[in-house]
């Protein structure tokens, strides 16, 4: 029995992994429609953010102090690509996804070179070791921390979104640029702030991700398509959506893999997310709108 | 209709990147003169094929600056039949129909008199046809599933007889009954895990679960859950790359340890328990021919020379080792021959020792594998591995597992 309630946290566990990692493409990819290729990378950058902080702070409190440097460093890096490349491909997607895909061979290469081929490692605190044993299933610390922290950033993007006139901005370019633009919001500001937030938002994953992961320069790719897919599965730019589909692919994998294989789980979620797409082209979560898009 | 679009793209993507990952060709085409004709140049041009980019340049980078090491050192006491060696050093990319151009360059356009290379089987397979086709030779340094005997490979990795196998029977010796399986999806642990299930059943040793994922995956709970569930008394991983370091690190926030239940990996050794993190690692066991604390004195000087080049933070580990020595065991076959022609090189190659960093290795002709010492050792707390139990001699490679009544069935 124990296992079966193990397997469900697991399940939220991996659904919690997958939010984490889309969270920021939510806002890129999901509000402006910029395929970011780059966006694994972004993630690598938290990672080693993680790994140099751990070596200057130790590692009890490193995990906290590397969660803001990650979002501001990522952040930063996103707004760079942003103002460099990405402000002159707007409405050229494809252009925009060979474009970061060489920025992301570009930023793994760098990576390696800083850092060297092998994977680095970066101590996990003490007090997330172990975990507490609820009903005779483990439930680890490190997973619930990743869970905390999904839930807070949820909750954070949500009220900003719904409650401030920036976020307000952001919705209203999203669902209509020009009518936006004609009623006097700085488009291009908007544009950068979101790109920012979603940058910054992949670099936090990449902090958390160390706790479960390695920490090495093609970290990025292993998590890319499975950020793209619950984003996709769960309708541009709506968090609700993404929430959904991340629990839900969380849970298939979970439920799947224990009956079968891992190799077999990822199938049958590549093939609930087209079957889904077949029914809902535009995701779970879709906003009804006048727009000519 | 846009939104529509993006989505069909990034699917397409999608299939794209996953496909990427085991796309195979078969060779090259282009028509390479027969290896090692530079006998009439002032330097003798090698090979040398890694990864030296994209996820296998993690591993395959170190065992480059091993090759490069023994070049350099052979280099300095006056190179082989009195000329230099030169290296000719090109990126596989971890793609293996590059490494299969890459070969064919090496061999056709620098007409290189052997080619040091490879870390992945699937690397060995891409470029096996090209160095068959072309009659030129491929030095292979890791360890690998074993059922293959190229004649114009010599593999100075360990085959199954010298690792896997050595590695169960100290489990078995251990009183460990009940074995859970963990592999990555492709060639070597897939057909390791068949050897091992054909030795467990001979040997009343119990698979209690065999378990699978994708190359790179790194979500591990649910392998860990069914651990829990099997209650295996030690685990055997054939997990490759990245993926040991999510596997290690949720085994352990799992509340399992290596008290009760033990990891025997095959493809872990110094480098990448320094990306484990030690301490997520320690006390779990290895089966190898070789450590950075092997006790002779080859491998004092070897590890003192690897780190006074690429510097003192850096591990020496069972495929590095492997590189440096194929180097010497290939010079030393030049000399004994006394021309880089393939033929002679292979036929000289029978017999030839060498006192490596492992202790006394020796080429066996009939299958161009080299002799070894198995040796099974626990991850210490600093990463480094210590050897508990060796082989009493270097085994004979057995690649087909001919001498062993249980392994009729396979291959």
């Amino acid at each position: 029995m124990d296992i079966y309630l193990s397997q469900v946290f697991t399940g939220l566990s991996i659904g919690s992994v997958l939010l984490l990692i889309a969270l920021g493409l939510t806002f890129t990819f999901g509000q402006m429609g910029v395929i970011n290729l780059a966006h694994g990378e972004l993630i690598m950058a938290g990672a080693y953010t993680a790994y140099m902080v751990g070596g200057v702070f130790g590692e009890s409190v490193s995990l906290l102090v590397a969660l803001p440097v990650a979002f501001a460093l990522a952040g930063t890096m996103g707004l760079v690509l942003e103002r460099v490349l990405i402000r002159r491909l707007y409405g050229r997607p494809l252009d925009t996804l060979l474009v970061t895909w060489g920025v992301s061979l570009l930023l793994q290469q760098v990576a390696r070179d800083i850092f060297g081929a092998p994977n680095v490692n970066a101590k996990a605190p003490e007090w997330l070791g172990g975990g507490v044993v609820v009903a005779g299933a483990t439930l680890p610390y490190a997973r619930l921390f990743i869970i905390a922290l999904v839930a807070l950033s949820v909750t954070g993007i949500w009220l900003y979104m719904t409650r401030l006139p920036q976020g307000r901005r952001m919705r209203a370019v999203m669902q209509n640029r020009q009518l936006a633009a004609v009623s006097g919001i700085a488009t291009q500001a908007v544009d950068q702030r979101t790109f920012f937030i979603g940058s910054g938002l992949a670099g936090m994953a990449g902090v958390a991700l160390t706790l479960l992961g390695p920490i090495g320069p093609s970290l990025g790719t292993a998590y890319i398509v499975d950020a793209f897919l619950v984003v996709v599965a769960g309708g541009l730019g709506q968090l609700r959506g993404a929430v959904f589909a991340a629990i839900g692919l969380g849970v298939i994998q979970s439920l799947v893999e224990f009956k079968t294989q891992a190799s077999l789980a990822k199938v049958l979620c590549f093939v609930a997310v087209v079957a889904l797409l077949q029914v809902r082209p535009q995701g779970l979560v879709s906003v009804r709108s006048r727009a000519l898009t | 209709m846009k939104t529509k679009k993006w989505v069909g793209v990034v699917m397409l993507l999608a299939v794209v990147a996953a496909a990427c990952g085991d796309s195979a060709n078969d060779s090259s085409s282009g028509s390479g003169q027969t290896g090692g004709a530079t006998d009439g140049g002032s330097t003798i041009k090698v090979g040398i094929l890694h990864s030296l980019s994209g996820t296998m340049a993690i591993s395959e980078v170190s065992v480059r600056d091993a090759e490069l090491l023994a070049i350099e050192e052979i280099n300095a006491k006056g190179g082989v039949l009195g000329k230099k060696i030169e290296a000719k050093v090109e990126d596989g990319a971890s793609d293996w129909p590059t490494f299969a151009e890459k070969a064919q360059k090496l061999i056709s356009v620098d007409k290189v008199a052997t080619t040091f290379g490879g870390w992945t089987s699937a690397s060995r397979k891409a470029m096996l046809p090209v160095f068959e086709k072309n009659k030129a030779l491929l030095w292979y340094p890791v360890q690998y599933e074993g059922l293959e005997t190229s004649p114009y490979i010599f593999y100075s990795g360990a085959t199954t007889n010298q690792q896997i196998i050595p590695g169960m029977d100290y489990l078995k010796a251990q009183g460990k009954t009940k074995i859970f399986l963990v592999g990555s999806d492709y060639v070597f642990p897939r057909t390791a895990n068949k050897e091992i299930k054909a030795y467990a059943a001979a040997n009343g040793i119990t698979i209690v679960g065999e378990e699978y994922t994708p190359l790179g995956h790194t979500e591990y709970s649910t392998v860990v859950n069914k651990l829990k569930d099997a209650k295996p008394d030690a685990v055997f991983n054939t997990l490759n790359g990245d993926s040991n370091v999510a596997f290690f690190k949720q085994f352990k926030s799992g509340g399992l340890t290596a008290a009760t239940m033990p990891v025997m990996s095959v493809s872990v050794a110094e480098e990448e328990t320094r990306g484990i993190g030690a301490e997520n690692i320690a006390g779990h066991l290895t089966a190898w021919n070789y450590y950075q604390t092997t006790d002779t004195p080859a491998n004092k000087t070897f590890v003192a020379a690897y780190k006074a080049k690429f510097g003192q933070n850096r591990v020496t580990d069972d495929p590095i080792e492997a590189g440096y020595v194929q180097v010497y065991l290939w010079a030393a076959a030049v000399t004994k021959a006394g021309t880089t022609e393939v033929e002679a090189v292979k036929k000289a190659a029978d017999g030839i020792t060498f006192d490596a960093p492992e202790g006394k290795v020796t080429i066996d002709g009939a299958t161009q594998h080299i002799y070894k010492t198995a040796r099974i050792g626990v991850v210490q707390p600093d990463g480094l591995i210590k050897e508990v139990s060796a082989s009493p001699t270097p085994i004979k490679p057995d690649p087909y597992l001919k001498s062993y009544p249980w392994a009729a069935g396979l291959s």
